[in-house]
């Protein structure tokens, strides 16, 4: 008689508040899943070798948990599941259903699309870590390649979460979901990542900083509509994903700061625009990076118009960030708003339904959030006492998704004809040329307490640690 | 012509009401609100002979005479009369009962002669105050009901050697003339004025619907533009020219009638193979029990279940091995296991459709040894020849059509301890999507043996659905590879592994999967509308050939449930609205 196999310690092996040890379904879909996952981390995730990183592990969702610090070797990294905890009297804050309790299982009405909001959004994760692949090698300091390994794992985590959900509340066709997003890579001919936002390789340090703090930022506004979601788990899930995500952002933000401070330091040693020469990025083509980063980013909220979002919002399955902040009626079937059009070949604005203009909606929360980056890095430049700003651009600039496809427009707002577009874009957005000068900066610094010549070093370090800790340690 | 004209129509006025003939389907959508849906209390389908209110059925040796005399205060619901022998439901559950009960019961009847009761009239067809008064849901139903027995009368006609023979006594206009065409022969009385006629276009602005246009080209090979002319023509055609065209086999002049009937339904009890001196089998009450939430019979047993909008279906398989010879069969006649078990499940069919028409989703599960039910077929094959084994067959054929032809999304859930085998296997292959279980409940009962299907004989040839085609071959249609490996693997109790493989189930989830998947696929189709539902699961389940069931389902039940919503039959100025007015309906002149 052979004897039985000890049940696997799943808590220690996957960190997680779902009960997973008592879950036949979800243990057996993970056990089939992780192998893939793992595989999937060695040929798409970080290339760099490393022996270990200095990361956060959330163990719980607790105040203490949610942050546990220590060397991890990347491969064994604790990918936990974890949902915010259970508000048992929370109800639907919206739709169709608002009053009702919230779901604590898929209806069926809805499950189709459930399933494809969280495919979408699972999609996204992964797809970072793919577009952030070759980045180590490149690393400004420790310092910066733990954040980055840190962000990674992060996706990672959050693959696992949506995961999590399309393995325990949709059956067959979630197993088959999930396994597929495993199978989409950023950037792939055959397989793309589903928003093309995401199949761009992400080539420097500085396309990274805006990556963090403009499309990590999308995620966050996605997250929070889904969080929510009438759909209990999704709406937990996200929450603890939210938190994990200001991270990502914080890594954006102050990376953008450094970059700035580092490059208003030569400009005033230098007394000139020109740092190029001097090793450092110049103001212009940081306002190019953020033009691209933030207004492929506004692509991503899609159009101004949407009956998909219309439905998720009256269904229940995503509803407005800060939903339950808003003052109104929170059916919205007899509202307005006015979303952004292009009237007579300028820029205007036309009257819809509220429930049609969502994305409008979401997109401008977005926007307003944005401009704090933006004041914060004119802070840098004004405290230098430099007189140049950074700025957002208009909305309409270089976008390829809503009413703006179709004109091209400057940073100010002036619609241009194409050929003049074409002619002019290398002031707006980062050239070849542009991109050559920052790519050859990209020197790695490897060596504990050092930084890159581009960047200014962080205020303070990891969890209270200096920067010269030793963060990483290479293979 | 003028003269014929006017007798027709002045007929129809001249009973003051709007009773003319509309085929079962030439139903008027009246565009008022419509307040009475039906009948409150649950419809019954079970009646017998002796409580006929309509029909009087009396056997002759081997002649067998249905006379239509309907009541006209005999309406199944209060609100209209049924002058003129037009008919409604209640008419027409009787007349199913007639059909039934002359197969079972009278083995020695070989022709059945369906006639009227009434002077100058045979029977103008469904009831257009009834129709009026009906929700659309309501009317579908009994067209397809009605559809249903015409093709069972034509069944007998064409398997069981008991012909049905049409004596026309007076005019058939609309219904009436499509009862007619459903017999195999017709014959009219030549007095001058009576003739038949499908007056629904001329008339109503709507057309005949219970097989009237399918039946006069596809089965009475009427030539096509005479048959356009003859259903644009609203007073019809008698004498010659109808038997000329095709539209009657005879005319008999008034004097001669009662003895030519007679003489050609001896002729046509000659050509019979029905047996000399058998005895018939009873079709006694069924045992049945009714609530709010729950229909029970010996083998079947359905769970209304209103928060989910499904019905849950069990059929159970036998409890014992089938007698050892045919005779036993006959000895336990109603009771035998296959009979009893088409009977109820044919009434369970009708009741749910009739009475709930919000369980969108029907359930399928069976629950027995599938061995069983495989023995009790085998003994019907090997007895094929035998009349009431015949019978018995037929009959489970056409309840299974009933199937194939309700408006219902079919789920079909093989689980251990069912017996989804041969002839119960058809119920599964019938449904729109099965889901068989892969292994056992482990928390149910972890020995059990898991749950199979077996192909067998019954699913290959005798049990034929409406396009004439197995429900196997429509399965597999235009995949001859697929069917032969399905039939290769006759006799097998697949498990759900190999029965997915041979694409005989969906999907087969495990233990872990299955209640989700259940719950969810159930809970999504009743979030679909139903309208859409029921065009989908009519166009799916019908694969391959047309037939002229198949087109009287499909083409000319989706025509005239299209032609019902359009303003120029049911608008304030269409021809359902203003017949009767003496004023013209103004049409749309637009084609679409």
């Amino acid at each position: 008689m052979t004897p039985l196999p000890a049940p696997a310690d799943y808590s220690e092996k996957i960190p997680n508040n779902v009960d997973l040890h008592e879950d036949r379904r979800l243990q057996r879909a993970l056990e089939s899943w992780q192998p893939n996952f793992l595989t999937w981390w060695e040929s798409m995730g970080p290339t760099l070798p490393t022996e270990d990183v200095y990361l956060r592990t959330a163990v719980n969702v607790g105040r203490e948990g949610w942050a546990h610090f220590g060397h991890v070797a990347m491969r064994d990294y604790r990918w936990g599941i974890f949902l915010a905890e259970r508000d048992r009297d929370r109800r639907i804050a919206f739709g169709q259903h608002r009053g009702e309790p919230v779901w604590q299982k898929v209806p069926g009405e809805y499950r189709a699309d459930l399933r494809r909001l969280i495919v979408i959004q699972g999609d996204t994760e992964p797809a970072s870590v793919e577009q952030q692949r070759n980045l180590g090698a490149t690393a400004p300091s420790l310092y910066d390649m733990r954040n980055l390994f840190q962000v990674n794992v992060e996706e990672g985590r959050h693959l696992w979460a949506m995961v999590y959900l399309l393995h325990a509340y949709f059956g067959r066709e979630g197993r088959e979901e999930a396994e597929e997003l495993l199978h989409r890579n950023s950037g792939s001919e055959e397989s793309p990542r589903i928003l093309g936002a995401f199949n761009e390789e992400t080539p420097d340090w500085l396309s990274f900083f805006m990556f963090t703090y403009f499309t990590d930022r999308d995620g966050k506004y996605q997250l929070g509509t889904l969080k929510e979601s009438a759909f209990d788990p999704l709406s937990r899930t996200c929450e603890f994903m939210l938190k994990e995500e200001s991270h990502h952002m914080f890594v954006g933000t102050t990376g953008v700061d450094r970059v700035v401070e580092r490059t208003a330091q030569l400009m005033l040693e230098h007394d000139t625009d020109d740092v190029g020469g001097l090793g450092g990025i110049p103001l212009n083509v940081i306002q190019k990076y953020l033009n691209f980063h933030y207004s492929v980013s506004l692509d991503l909220f899609g159009s101004e118009t949407s009956t998909n979002v219309a439905n998720y919002f009256t269904a229940g399955l995503k509803g407005r960030w800060s939903e339950e902040r808003r003052r109104d009626d929170h059916r919205l079937t007899d509202d307005s708003i006015m979303v952004d059009a292009v009237v007579d070949g300028r820029i205007g604005q036309t009257e819809v339904s509220a429930l049609v203009g969502l994305n409008s909606d979401l997109r401008r929360e977005y926007i307003r959030d944005c401009q704090n980056g933006v004041n914060r890095w004119n802070r840098i430049l004004e405290e230098a006492g430099l007189p140049q700003r950074l700025r957002l651009p208009h909305t309409a600039f270089n976008r390829r998704v809503g009413a703006f496809s179709g004109i091209e427009v400057t940073p100010e707002g002036e619609v241009l004809p194409a050929e003049e577009w074409e002619r002019r874009k290398g002031a707006w957005l980062p050239t070849d040329v542009d991109k050559t000068h920052v790519r050859s900066l990209m020197r790695p610094v490897h060596e504990r307490g050092k930084i890159a010549a581009w960047i200014a070093p962080p205020r303070q370090g990891i969890n209270g640690k200096p920067f010269d800790y030793d963060y990483v340690h290479l293979a | 012509m003028s003269v014929e004209h006017e007798l027709t129509v002045g007929m129809v006025t001249g009973e003051g009401s709007m009773t003319i003939t509309a085929g079962a389907s030439g139903a008027p959508e009246d565009v008022r609100p419509q307040e009475d849906p039906g009948p409150r209390s649950a419809v019954g389908f079970q009646t017998h002979p002796s409580r006929y209110r309509h029909w009087h059925l009396s056997v002759e040796g081997p002649i067998a005479t249905l006379t239509m005399d309907v009541d006209e205060q005999g309406g199944l619901v209060p609100g209209y009369e049924l002058k003129l022998n037009s008919y409604d439901l209640g008419v027409d559950i009787e007349l199913y009962d007639a059909v039934q009960r002359l197969r079972f019961e009278h083995p020695e009847v070989r022709t059945v002669v369906v006639t009227g009761g009434k002077e100058k009239v045979f029977c103008a067809g469904a009831n257009i105050r009834m129709l009026a008064a009906s929700t659309h849901a309501w009317k579908v139903n009994f067209c397809k009901f009605t559809n249903e027995t015409r093709n069972a009368m034509e069944d007998a006609s064409a398997h069981s050697g008991q012909t049905y023979l049409a004596a026309l006594n007076g005019t058939a206009s609309g219904g009436g003339y499509e009862l007619a065409l459903a017999c195999e022969h017709i014959m009219l009385v030549d007095d001058r004025s009576s003739a038949v006629s499908l007056p629904e276009l001329p008339l109503l602005g709507v057309l005949p619907g219970t097989g009237g246009l399918t039946r006069v080209v596809d089965k009475r090979h009427v030539r096509r533009d005479l048959a356009d002319y003859f259903s644009t023509r609203s007073e019809g055609v008698g004498g010659r020219k109808a038997v000329q065209w095709r539209l009657v086999d005879e005319v008999v002049p008034r004097p001669r009638w009662e003895e030519t009937v007679a003489e050609r339904a001896a002729e046509f009890a000659r050509t019979s193979p029905r047996p000399q001196d058998a005895t018939g089998v009873a079709l006694t009450p069924l045992d049945r029990t009714r609530t709010a939430d729950r229909v029970s019979y010996r083998h079947v047993t359905a769970v209304l279940d209103r928060d989910r909008g499904c019905a849950e279906i069990t059929v159970t398989g036998p409890d014992a091995e089938p007698p050892r010879t045919v005779a036993g069969v006959h000895e336990q006649g109603a009771r035998f296991w296959t009979l009893a078990v088409t009977r109820e499940l044919d009434d369970l069919i009708l009741d749910l459709r009739t009475n709930e028409t919000e369980l969108g989703t029907w359930v399928l599960r069976t629950k027995g040894d599938p061995a069983l039910v495989l023995a009790y077929d085998a003994l019907l094959l090997d007895h094929a020849g035998d009349w009431l084994v015949n019978e018995i067959v037929l009959y489970l054929k056409r309840t299974l059509k009933r199937l194939d032809v309700t408006s219902r999304s079919i789920i079909a859930l093989i689980e251990p301890g069912s017996c989804f085998a041969g002839s119960l296997l058809e119920p599964a292959l019938a449904a729109d999507r099965s889901y068989q279980l892969s292994g056992v409940f482990e928390e149910g009962d972890p020995a059990a043996e898991p749950a199979t299907v077996t192909v067998g004989p019954m699913n290959l040839g005798p049990l034929p659905m409406g396009n004439g085609l197995t429900r196997l071959g429509t399965r597999f249609w235009g995949d001859a590879d697929a069917l032969a490996a399905a039939t290769a693997n006759a006799g097998e109790a697949l498990e759900a592994e190999d029965a997915e493989r041979l694409g005989l189930v969906t999907f087969a989830p495990d233990d872990i999967d299955w209640a989700d998947e259940v719950r969810m696929a159930i809970e999504e189709r009743a979030s679909f509308s139903p309208d859409a539902l029921t065009g989908l699961e009519a166009n799916y389940r019908f694969a391959g050939p047309e037939t002229v069931e198949t087109k009287i389902f499909g083409r000319l039940a989706a025509w005239q449930n299209w032609i019902f919503y359009r303003p120029n039959a049911s608008g304030p100025d269409g021809a359902l609205r203003k017949f009767g007015t003496g004023q013209r309906a103004d049409f749309d002149k637009k084609r679409v």
